[in-house]
């Protein structure tokens, strides 16, 4: 089955990937607080509040949620993760990006190799339909295929 | 986005090739929000969220190397959220070697931010807007903050207009003195999506009450009915109140400002004229804030081991707080005819709040009474594996949602520091 969701590219790419799915807020600075400070390269979710995400590795997946939430170290948390090469492959948001988020996405892509394509404003049903582990494909003009 | 003549001349270059590359950073963020121009920071102080000398984050340290060594040090002077480490805290060994490693690089960040533009060496809180501090922002101040629960205390209860700015955007907008005008900056950004009516029994828990409508209503604005018939007006006692409140609705959600009918700059100002039509409504009573504290994971090991340490403070307590929670540490060590806390109780405050309460007599009695009053960030401090596997509890909501502490509500904190029971 596959399912084509057209949103806005905040940063653009194109690139393929496995989902990660949060339904709801993805706090950036929880989810990786252990793995930026204790080394863990695969990114594991350290979010004891998020039940979709918790224990879970985000390096290198399309991490689908609807924004994110929590503390303003968000950006520079995820500007790290892509600096030390532990960031999602791209970023999939539901709604309009949050100012944080945003932020992280646009610092990874001026000051860093590691770019992470993003899209936003795919609506609520993008977020129904998405699984973990679906694959994901995204095009730079904000086309998101999900096939399971 | 249209840019006048120095922020074009910016981002051409004409000041250097970092600095040209902060305002592109600055640019792409206010275009993805369809900002059309930048706006001049008016607040005279900047707050930056980044404090600690982590020493795994040295991509943040090696982007300050670049921002120095490229000319591009902040505009304005600026404070900084807490630091980590304070000798008077608690450790044990190997607690201290582990905090040792981990901020490593705290001295090295120290000297990048003094290069950057710190207000002075006493500049390290999350509640810089304490008079104590001096980081105060008036009405309709632009700033260019981050650290999300000084943005929503100066958006809210102050009146100043920032963004939830992101760690490095928060400095980066003090460089080039201009942040992009979107968001919480303009009016229509501050209307308010939701109404919340307060129905309680009794005054709600401001930790509680504030985490309730924080996973609620997310990153927008809330406006608060109902709320103001627990204080007679925005004094000291209502501001500490708001305080935290406002941190739980931004690390419990994603809130950068809200509205108090009555009682907050703007809705006294304007009232309900603030809040948008159509705007949804949601109701907490009592069940409500229990359904909500119910809700709260407790990931302790072993979930009915003695805490050993309580942490009360996050974010840092103002004076009128630390006189407060004084007195109740007093009277209820006094009705249990006891002298000392039971559990090591780390209090936390901006360092000016801190040394002038500790030269009270309040201060020396809590300092008799076992209670440690530190300027640290206790979610530094809970950080460390070896400190973040103990049993901690704590009634800051902030601290519950980024660590392993446990969240009581005041009046059973105290109960449990000073009467041993849990």
């Amino acid at each position: 089955m596959k399912k084509t969701f057209k949103g806005r590219p905040v940063v653009k790419g194109n690139v393929t990937a496995t989902a990660l799915v949060s339904h709801g807020g993805f706090n950036t600075l929880a989810s990786y607080q252990h793995s930026l400070m204790f080394g863990d390269k695969t990114g594991k979710c350290s979010d004891q509040n998020n039940s979709d995400l918790y224990e879970k590795p985000m390096a290198g997946t399309a991490l689908c949620m609807p924004q994110t939430i929590g503390s303003t170290t968000g950006g520079l948390v995820l500007y790290c993760a892509a600096s030390m090469n532990r960031q999602p492959k791209c970023l999939l948001f539901s709604k309009e990006i949050d100012s944080l988020a945003a932020a992280g996405a646009i610092l990874s892509d001026v000051w860093t190799e590691n770019s992470m394509p993003t899209v936003d404003n795919l609506g609520d049903e993008f977020l129904s339909f998405v699984k973990t582990g679906d694959k994901i494909t995204v095009k730079e003009d904000g086309t998101v295929e999900v096939e399971r | 986005m249209q840019l006048d003549k120095r922020q074009q001349a910016i981002l051409d270059g004409k000041e250097g090739e970092i600095k040209a590359k902060v305002m592109k950073t600055l640019v792409m963020y206010g275009e993805t929000f369809g900002a059309e121009k930048m706006v001049d920071i008016t607040g005279e102080y900047g707050h930056l969220v980044t404090s600690f000398g982590l020493s795994v984050m040295k991509p943040v340290y090696s982007l300050m190397d670049k921002l120095i060594e490229g000319g591009a040090v902040s505009g304005q002077k600026f404070s900084v959220d807490p630091r980590p480490l304070e000798s008077c805290v608690p450790r044990n060994l190997i607690q201290d070697i582990f905090f040792r490693v981990m901020y490593s690089k705290q001295k090295d960040y120290d000297e990048q931010l003094k290069k950057l533009g710190i207000m002075n060496d006493d500049a390290y809180t999350c509640t810089c807007y304490m008079n104590e501090v001096g980081n105060t922002p008036k009405k309709g101040d632009i700033l260019s903050w981050a650290e999300s629960s000084a943005v929503v205390y100066a958006n809210s209860v102050l009146g100043a207009r920032c963004n939830r700015n992101s760690g490095i955007l928060d400095l980066f907008g003090s460089i080039v003195g201009s942040v992009p005008y979107f968001g919480l900056l303009t009016d229509e950004g501050r209307k308010a999506d939701w109404i919340v009516e307060v129905k309680t029994s009794r005054k709600p828990e401001a930790q509680l009450l504030g985490s309730a409508i924080g996973m609620k209503v997310m990153e927008k604005v809330p406006y608060v009915i109902g709320l103001d018939k627990y204080f007679s007006s925005l004094d000291d006692d209502a501001k500490a109140y708001l305080k935290d409140f406002g941190a739980a609705t931004a690390s419990n959600g994603a809130v950068g400002l809200y509205h108090i009918e009555n009682l907050t700059p703007e809705a006294v100002d304007l009232g309900r004229t603030l809040i948008k039509e159509n705007a949804p409504t949601y109701v907490i009573d009592d069940e409500e804030l229990e359904r909500i504290e119910k809700g709260y994971p407790i990931i302790w090991k072993d979930k009915g081991a003695t805490p050993k340490l309580a942490f009360i403070g996050c974010p840092h307590l103002s004076r009128a707080q630390l006189s407060s929670w004084s007195k109740r540490i007093h009277e209820s060590l006094k009705a249990k005819g006891k002298d000392k806390v039971s559990i090591k109780t780390i209090m936390t405050a901006a360092p000016g709040v801190m040394e002038e309460f500790k030269k009270t007599e309040e201060g020396k009695r809590l300092l008799k009474e076992g209670v440690v009053l530190s300027h640290i960030c206790p979610l530094m401090y809970m950080n460390n594996p070896k400190c973040g596997t103990m049993p901690v509890i704590t009634c800051s909501n902030k601290l519950r949602t980024y660590t392993s502490a446990r969240f009581y509500k005041e009046d059973e904190l105290l109960e449990i520091i000073t009467g041993g029971d849990k």
